[in-house]
């Protein structure tokens, strides 16, 4: 199962696009992706702005389909119905269009919407289905709407669906967890992901739930073992460190993320929009997040403010090397020698927190939970070569 | 200059009784130095010396008053550095016993106080302070009085802050300190009473000439050393460095010796003269012997070179200051260095870090220990590690400790004294609150946190001091500590057999809390010999992942990666255990009442 990651990420126009949505209804506590509230009014000016983008970096992509569409936010299924159509009608057509969705947003009629422009994949944040869980997450579906929108989904005929679950919710408890994991596995997603509570330092929301974090902290540290394993004791393919995808008997589809398998493969991706990273070859760029800097400047004929980095061959190498290692797939010594530390394999192997396959390696589940860790002991120095943060351009 | 009209004194004073101000006012009472030039503790020229308010090197100046020359060595205070108090002695008839009006004696100018007595110089006891509204002057005037066998009457009151009866003092060193003996017409000797080093003039010998008269430019020899060379300058402090064309019989002053090596001029050395040479040296000092251990190691292992640089410049200036190459498993390769006591210890480390910007790891204080082999043989351990673990004996150096205390802490000073191995001594009233104690303790007691405690239990009112006075036979072992079975060596220490127990508990408790947990159960243990007596373990982390990472998340994850890679640097290794720096200054502050 040597699958697919190479030393070179296919060089030739970029197959990956992702579009970035920032409006929300609410900015829930615990999220720290740009987010804008409301503005119901600046949805349409958005994205003409998102469309002037593209316009503009429409060169680097891949004339005729692309490999995958990534519409994501925010929650892009928070805009107008008639400005969701308008943009996904002016994106490039993808072979796996996923649209990122908000339970509360679910209707019929958006379903039709999704369904008639060529989005092929709806990734649904659940969280939870605890009503306290959720209160204290600051979401706005209560757990009947969260399974009533993915019953909607269904019935409407989106046939590859994803949930998002979040452990290390303050206050959760073991049996919580697991009662997510169950009722999870009976909707039968064909994917879940599985993050834990990021509580930044210096929120809102670590200001009001920190201290029961640190008196919990303990107990939370057996919550992604305990998810991994309810799921794949459900038939999922725990194939990347927060990702699963369901295997069944007599169903050949692979149902990992297509857009997300090519971040972990260090391919080449083109973001649009307010936060938005793009990785082309030894480019890496990253608009600023300001909204109505993102209009104003798109609408003056200027490309918006953005950092740049330099990743030059070998940290995209490096980079690649320690994305793979969150997968299921093997790495080949041989093409990331420059990358790895033989020591620090073989200490890692003999801790059994990594296995070979002749010259291919990749982390056993139990390293696989110390990610980090051994990322750290298996890759050398990421150099210094590129790397730094050149000023704000425009 | 005619030895009649010269006087040499020091002052004698506990720390904050006011000695460097003293001596500020006396600069600016002879108009040694001008106002404008006034700054506070003009002779402790170390930035460190300033700060903390306190003298570590001796130093001369040479000051007019009426007619006569005064010359003031200033010395250090505290009892470390006692051994340079007592060179300076050797150069001086008279001493100022400056005692806190509010605070009264303590123990070590009490210590230093009986040196100048037993080197027969003149005391003219002072009272400063005096301005205080919590001064006692006639209670503590009494205290003085009785200390050094004179009338109150005869204590002179001043104020160094105000300037209020610095003249007196004066006029009293004319009057009472003896001008000194010595042969003008002799064959010159000088003792060296300590030494500086010039970058660029090499070894400045500070001297008190006894007999004769030097010149500038004349070939001089050291009689001990045989070191001969040429005076290329010499002079007196005033208080910088003045040139002069002698330095006749009686006075104190420097020599530029140009020698680049400090070991060829040691200090307790006697100067004569190459033309007409001496036939007998003047009594010299014993050596100072270090008593304190530790391992001195850089954080960054790049950095032992300049670890080496930085001792050696050090020691140029610290004769006291000892050390040689160590190498430890778990902190590599670093120094043994000897100190004179745990304040001279906290000094070098401070000045290595402070003057050479160096990063250092300390390893707990040790004390030299004597061991008898089972072969018969005598040997002098420096470290723990070296400790041969089948010593017929060991013996260990034991200090008598001069402590006073109001009278409402004799019970838990007794108790502390006690409990850290002690014997008593005796007791007796120096006044009606105040109570003189004197114990015999293990040094070894004393280096880890004896006078934090002290302190603590007599809320500061305490004052310690303590002479060494030899090897006495313990009862003592290794301790060793076991990191996932692996000795780590530079934690390892020598305890009395009834302390091993709480000792290892405490240690090992400590030490779990500071190694973080790793991709592994680390076993921490404390053993003496094979001998298991605690254990604990620092459980394997069961997580350590970033959850999310798409494609904006790479150069987050990617930095995040550096850092824990840049932390795990930082980290000692201990066969596969990662330790961090601070965890080997868990034996430092160890506290085995779990408090």
């Amino acid at each position: 199962m040597h699958t697919g990651v190479d030393a070179d990420s296919d060089r030739g126009p970029v197959r990956h696009l992702y579009v970035h949505v920032p409006f929300c209804r609410h900015h829930c506590g615990y999220c720290d992706f740009v987010t804008a509230v409301g503005r119901l009014s600046e949805h349409s000016g958005y994205v003409d702005a998102l469309l002037v983008e593209l316009g503009r970096e429409e060169h680097l992509l891949r004339s005729d389909t692309l490999d995958t569409v990534f519409l994501g936010g925010g929650t892009p299924t928070f805009l107008e119905s008639d400005t969701l159509a308008r943009l996904l009608r002016s994106l490039p057509p993808g072979r796996e269009v996923t649209v990122e969705a908000n339970p509360e947003t679910i209707t019929p009629e958006l379903c039709e919407v999704l369904l008639a422009h060529g989005v092929t994949r709806v990734s649904l944040g659940a969280q939870t289905f605890q009503p306290e869980l959720l209160a204290t997450l600051e979401r706005q579906a209560t757990p009947e709407i969260v399974t009533g929108a993915f019953t909607t989904l269904r019935q409407s005929g989106m046939a590859n669906l994803s949930l998002d679950l979040i452990y290390g919710i303050p206050g959760q408890r073991t049996e919580q967890l697991e009662h997510d994991v169950r009722v999870a596995l009976e909707l039968a997603p064909e994917h879940v992901s599985v993050y834990e509570l990021e509580a930044k330092p210096g929120t809102r929301f670590t200001m009001a739930h920190g201290a029961e974090l640190t008196r919990q902290s303990d107990q939370l540290e057996n919550y992604m073992e305990l998810a991994t394993q309810g799921l794949q004791a459900g038939g999922y393919r725990w194939y990347e460190t927060a990702n699963f995808c369901l295997t069944q008997e007599g169903d050949a589809r692979d149902l990992r993320s297509d857009h997300n398998l090519a971040y972990w493969r260090g391919k080449d991706y083109l973001g649009l929009g307010v936060g938005a990273v793009s990785t082309v070859g030894e480019q890496r760029w990253k608009n600023a997040a300001s909204v109505s800097g993102y209009v104003s400047a798109l609408a003056n004929g200027e490309p918006p403010v953005r950092s740049n980095e330099h990743v030059n061959e070998r940290l995209r190498m490096w980079e690649r090397a320690m994305l793979c290692l969150r997968l299921d797939d093997f790495l080949e010594e041989d093409v990331f020698s420059d990358v790895l530390d033989p020591q620090g394999v073989e200490r890692m192997a003999v801790r059994g927190l990594l296995e070979r396959d002749g010259r291919s390696i990749r982390l056993t589940p139990r390293g696989r939970l110390l990610g980090n860790a051994v990322t750290i002991e298996v890759l050398g120095e990421p150099g210094e070569l590129g790397g730094s943060d050149s000023a704000t351009c425009r | 200059m005619n030895l009649e009209r010269i006087r040499n004194f020091s002052i004698i004073a506990h720390i904050d009784h006011g000695k460097s101000t003293l001596a500020d006012r006396i600069l600016e009472l002879t108009q040694t130095v001008s106002k404008r030039e006034m700054r506070d503790q003009l002779l402790d020229s170390m930035d460190l010396e300033r700060e903390r308010g306190i003298t570590i090197k001796a130093q001369a100046v040479r000051v007019e008053w009426k007619g006569h020359q005064l010359n003031l060595i200033d010395t250090p205070g505290h009892v470390d550095f006692s051994y340079e108090v007592s060179r300076s002695l050797a150069a001086c008839e008279g001493a100022l016993l400056v005692v806190d009006a509010a605070q009264g004696v303590e123990a070590q100018t009490l210590a230093n106080a009986y040196l100048a007595i037993e080197n027969d110089l003149e005391i003219v006891p002072v009272l400063n302070k005096i301005d205080l509204p919590q001064a006692r002057p006639d209670e503590i005037a009494n205290e003085v009085a009785d200390l050094v066998g004179d009338d109150a009457s005869s204590v002179i009151r001043i104020s160094a802050k105000t300037g209020e009866g610095v003249a007196d003092i004066l006029d009293a060193a004319v009057e009472l300190i003896s001008p000194p003996s010595g042969e003008p017409e002799a064959p010159a000797r000088a003792l060296v009473f300590d030494s500086s080093y010039d970058q660029y003039r090499g070894v400045i010998a500070f001297v008190r000439v006894v007999d004769g008269v030097f010149h500038g430019g004349e070939g001089l020899q050291a009689m001990a050393a045989g070191t001969t060379f040429e005076a290329e300058e010499l002079g007196f402090f005033s208080p910088e460095r003045t040139a002069s064309e002698t330095l006749t019989a009686g006075e104190v002053g420097y020599v530029v010796t140009g020698l680049k090596d400090v070991r060829r001029l040691r200090v307790g050395d006697t100067l004569t003269t190459a033309g007409r040479p001496a036939t007998e040296p003047l009594p010299g000092y014993k050596d100072v012997k270090p008593m304190v251990f530790s391992g001195l190691f850089p954080t960054d292992s790049d950095d032992y070179p300049e670890l080496r640089d930085a001792l050696e410049r050090l020691q140029l200036n610290d004769a006291a200051l000892s050390f040689e190459p160590e190498t430890s498993t778990a902190l590599g390769f670093g120094f043994r260095c000897g100190f004179l006591g745990l304040l001279h210890l906290e000094i070098v480390r401070e000045r290595l870090e402070r003057e050479s910007d160096l990063d250092l790891i300390v390893t707990a204080p040790t004390v030299a220990y004597l061991a008898t082999t089972k072969t018969g043989e005598k040997v002098e351990v420096h470290k723990p590690t070296d400790m041969p673990l089948d010593a017929l004996l060991i013996e260990e150096p034991y200090i008598r400790a001069t402590i006073i205390v109001p009278k409402e802490f004799v019970g838990s000073m007794m108790e502390l004294a006690q409990d850290r191995r002690g014997t008593f001594g005796h007791m007796e009233y120096l006044s009606e609150e105040r109570v003189l104690l004197t114990y015999d303790l293990p040094l070894a007691e004393i280096v880890l946190d004896f006078y934090d405690q002290l302190k603590s239990r007599t809320r500061g009112y305490a004052s310690f001091d303590y002479e060494l006075i030899g090897f006495q036979e313990g009862e003592l072992v290794r301790l060793d500590v076991l990191l996932g079975g692996d000795t780590v060596d530079a934690l390892s220490l020598i305890v009395h057999k009834d302390r091993a127990y709480g000792r290892g508990k405490a240690l090992v408790a400590k030490l779990r809390k500071e190694i973080p947990r790793q991709m592994f159960d680390v076993p921490v243990q404390a053993a003496v010999g094979s001998r298991v007596i605690s254990r604990e373990t620092v459980k394997a982390k069961r997580k350590d992942v970033l959850s999310k990472c798409y494609g904006g998340d790479v150069t987050r994850k990617r930095k995040l990666i550096e850092k824990q890679k840049a932390g795990k640097k930082r980290m000692r290794q201990v066969g596969s255990v990662e330790v961090p720096q601070e965890a080997f200054l868990a034996v430092l502050n160890l506290n085995e009442n779990g408090k």
